[in-house]
């Protein structure tokens, strides 16, 4: 498993040892509960099993593009076609998804500077309401945007 | 059509987005996230359908390998990670969430904080405390031992998405689809 890791770099590796440290604290809660109980083997065999199975599964996500991972859900998703369910509008809902992540964040961080100008609390949560109420007015426009340029499409018309 | 579409892929997307807000802590150091609390609203305003939708995108797309849990995870790992169950819950807890809002007959506050406590700890914490339980090999009463500490977080967002949810509701209120 770590020359898997290895055989793609060092840097490689280390970025993959990086992704299992969100792992510790259920680490920590096992060797805690298995040193109370006195069942060090069973607890070794716990966390062995679940790193080396999110370290495996992390391996897949890091040497595979994004592109390649929506394909294979579209082919996944395929056999909808034959029962008469378009997967036009899902791809489309994808790409949407991923356009619209950093234009919120950085409404997010407008809203959260236009707070702070008027006060000196932390404004953190507070976002909140006015980034939702400006996602329900942007969807309006993008869908009618959609709308005039022919809609989200079926794959009949192709 | 078109408005549904635009709506799930930018709520997910909202989803993504908060859990950019800078997490506070609780008295005793229990971090809590606004990334649930973007889960309930997805139930509370877009309903049972679409904010199931919206979360399911949400996942899918962070299982995919888009960094977009709180934190910056995502990928494969997380559905052999501990906290699998929480992740599948995700849209299970929305179309809870909206499924309740859509029949419960009150005003907009009192259903909100019962849509969002049936869908947001219910109805999340059900198949988390499974999940946990199947990976770290320990019994359903000592995996909700381990997550009970987040409940009163989660609580917290109940609160908060009810008042949010009602703040929506009285500015726009024709946009709140699970009550139209």
């Amino acid at each position: 498993m770590i020359a898997l890791y290895l055989s793609q770099g060092l840097s490689f590796a280390k970025f993959g040892a990086r992704m299992l440290w969100p792992l510790w604290p259920f680490v920590l809660i096992i060797v805690l509960y298995h040193g109370i109980t006195h069942d060090i083997a069973a607890g070794g065999e716990i966390i062995l099993r679940m790193l080396i199975a999110v370290a495996l599964a992390n391996l897949v996500t890091m040497t595979t593009a994004l592109n390649d991972m929506i394909d294979v859900l579209m082919g996944l998703l395929r056999p909808l076609n034959w029962i008469g369910i378009s997967t036009k509008p899902v791809a489309l809902t994808i790409a949407l998804f991923i356009r619209f992540i950093p234009t919120l964040i950085e409404r997010g961080i407008t809203i959260n500077a236009a707070l702070r100008a008027r006060s000196t609390g932390k404004s953190g949560w507070r976002i909140i309401v006015p980034l939702t109420l400006s996602v329900l007015n942007e969807a309006e426009h993008v869908a009618n945007a959609l709308r005039a340029r022919g809609g989200v499409g079926t794959n009949e018309e192709g | 059509m078109e408005r549904s579409t635009v709506l799930i892929a930018m709520f997910a997307a909202l989803i993504a987005a908060l859990g950019l807000v800078p997490k506070f802590s609780l008295a005793f150091g229990v971090p809590i996230t606004a990334q649930s609390l973007g889960v309930m609203l997805c139930g509370t305003v877009l309903g049972a359908k679409r904010g199931g939708a919206a979360a399911l995108l949400f996942v899918v797309l962070a299982l995919a390998g888009l960094p977009l849990l709180a934190g910056g995870r995502g990928g494969l790992g997380l559905l052999s990670g501990p906290s699998v169950g929480f992740i599948i819950g995700f849209p299970i807890a929305a179309f809870v969430t909206g499924w309740v809002m859509e029949r419960v007959q009150s005003n907009v506050l009192t259903s909100s904080f019962i849509a969002s406590f049936m869908g947001g700890v219910i109805a999340l914490y059900i198949p988390g405390v499974i999940g946990m339980a199947l990976i770290l090999d320990k019994s359903l009463v000592a995996a909700f031992g381990l997550v009970s500490a987040f409940v009163i977080g989660d609580l917290v967002k109940v609160v908060i998405c009810g008042f949010v949810t009602q703040v929506i509701y009285r500015a726009q209120p024709d946009k709140v689809l699970s009550r139209t």
